[in-house]
């Protein structure tokens, strides 16, 4: 099969996407409202909005909150442990990134 | 079909208590983890290691494994034995056991399909599961971010196929990079991602962009940055230099007296968007080498004049 054949996907960049209400969190990500609150009160993830009705949740968090579901269900982290692994995780990321800059620019 | 050794998989002996055994399961599992561990072969180990633990942590599936005895070696050709498995009562039921699927042929052959025997005798309620969201890489030119562009990339994705047994399959996604895309940005590919369970609906795919690293240029956010060498007397007259930028050369004024890394702003000609990031041009100072009489001479003559101490600051 050629590239031509193939259908071409446009998705859509996350961190561009309109944000999502409270219910299309729960929705999306797959777990219940109840869980999709004690996530955001462990402060993984921070809607905008007054109150829980008025919630609105940037594209990333549906990334953060399956993370923190995935490390309960495989690993049986509970969602402190979880915050603290996904912050050191961007941490590491982070400087991978400037350590990989630093390697090619010694070169 | 290859034989097993679940035992090696967990690092345990074959006489480890079922506490050492979760024990060690733990430990695998979390340095494994395909969220966590970034090798390539991070996700195979992780499932292998389930495989292994949903036998071993199982007593029933345990003695049942046990008796296949120990001398097989890992990788050794293995049928199992007819009615191997006579008089064991495998229970179902548990959460691991969604993932059977996933499992190998090996663990087929013995335990079955996670459709067929594990959910039997258990009122064969239906099972729905939405597909895993996978991740993946795409690499990119800095000028697709300027500009867009359309990629092909591979995926290897675990599928099911009619009868629902795991295989994994390459697959080609052609997808378009939208203009204004940043480094560490996501695509969601809606319902691209791992196949669902039952009536389950598709995960989605993620795709995570990089910039291949660029010769001139580093980015920062929507920002783009060129170390930009100048002659001395460029720097200390002041002068207009040609500069290349990912839309083409443009001109830019330096102006006097700059210094080694004073920092030059084109204002929105990083990388484009609603928020378009600056272009910026990093001042390096660069020396004539004196390696001729005249450029010895030339050097000799700044000696004398202007009068020039570069360590002032240092008093000494």
């Amino acid at each position: 099969m050629t590239d031509k054949n193939l259908l071409l996907f446009t998705g859509e960049v996350v961190e561009e996407s309109e944000p999502l209400t409270l219910s299309q969190m729960s929705h999306i990500c797959g777990a219940s409202v109840e869980r999709i609150v004690e996530i955001v009160e462990e402060g993984i993830v921070e809607p905008y909005g007054e109150n829980i009705e008025s919630w609105r949740f940037q594209g990333l968090c549906v990334q953060r909150v399956r993370f923190v579901l995935r490390m309960e269900r495989d690993l049986g982290v509970n969602a402190a442990g979880s915050a603290l692994a996904l912050e050191l995780l961007e941490e590491l990321e982070l400087l991978r990134g400037r350590l990989q800059r630093l390697d090619h620019e010694s070169n | 079909m290859e034989y097993k050794d679940y035992y090696k998989i967990m690092g345990v002996d074959r006489d480890a208590t079922q506490d050492q055994i979760k024990r060690a399961y733990r430990k695998l599992a979390r340095k494994y983890h395909p969220d966590i561990n970034k090798e390539s072969d991070a996700e195979v180990r992780f499932k292998e290691v389930g495989e292994a633990y949903a036998v071993l942590k199982d007593p029933e599936k345990r003695v049942a494994y046990d008796q296949l005895g120990s001398n097989w070696q890992s990788g050794q050709d293995f049928k199992p034995p007819p009615n191997w498995d006579q008089g064991f009562e495998f229970r179902g039921g548990d959460a691991e056991q969604f993932d059977a699927e996933q499992f190998g042929d090996f663990f087929e052959s013995l335990y079955g399909k996670a459709s067929a025997r594990d959910f039997d005798g258990q009122t064969h309620r239906e099972f729905h599961m939405r597909g895993e969201d996978t991740h993946a890489k795409v690499v990119i030119d800095l000028e697709d971010a300027y500009k867009g562009a359309t990629r092909t990339i591979t995926l290897k994705q675990t599928v099911l196929d009619a009868d629902g047994r795991p295989h994994l399959k390459e697959r080609k996604l052609k997808i378009q990079i939208p203009k204004g895309i940043r480094q560490g940005q996501h695509i969601r590919l809606a319902k691209q991602g791992g196949v669902g369970m039952g009536r389950g609906e598709a995960g989605d795919l993620y795709l995570q962009i990089e910039f291949q690293a660029h010769a001139l240029y580093h980015i920062e956010g929507g920002d783009v940055y060129l170390d930009l060498p100048v002659a001395p007397w460029e720097a200390a007259l002041g002068s207009k230099v040609k500069v290349p930028t990912p839309t083409g050369v443009v001109e830019m004024v330096v102006p006097e007296n700059s210094t080694a890394g004073r920092k030059l702003r084109l204002k929105g000609r990083g990388i484009p968007g609603k928020q378009p990031g600056d272009f910026y041009v990093v001042i390096q100072i660069a020396l004539p080498p004196a390696d001729s009489e005249s450029a010895k001479a030339a050097y000799q003559n700044m000696e004398k004049e202007p009068a020039f101490n570069p360590r002032a600051h240092l008093e000494v």
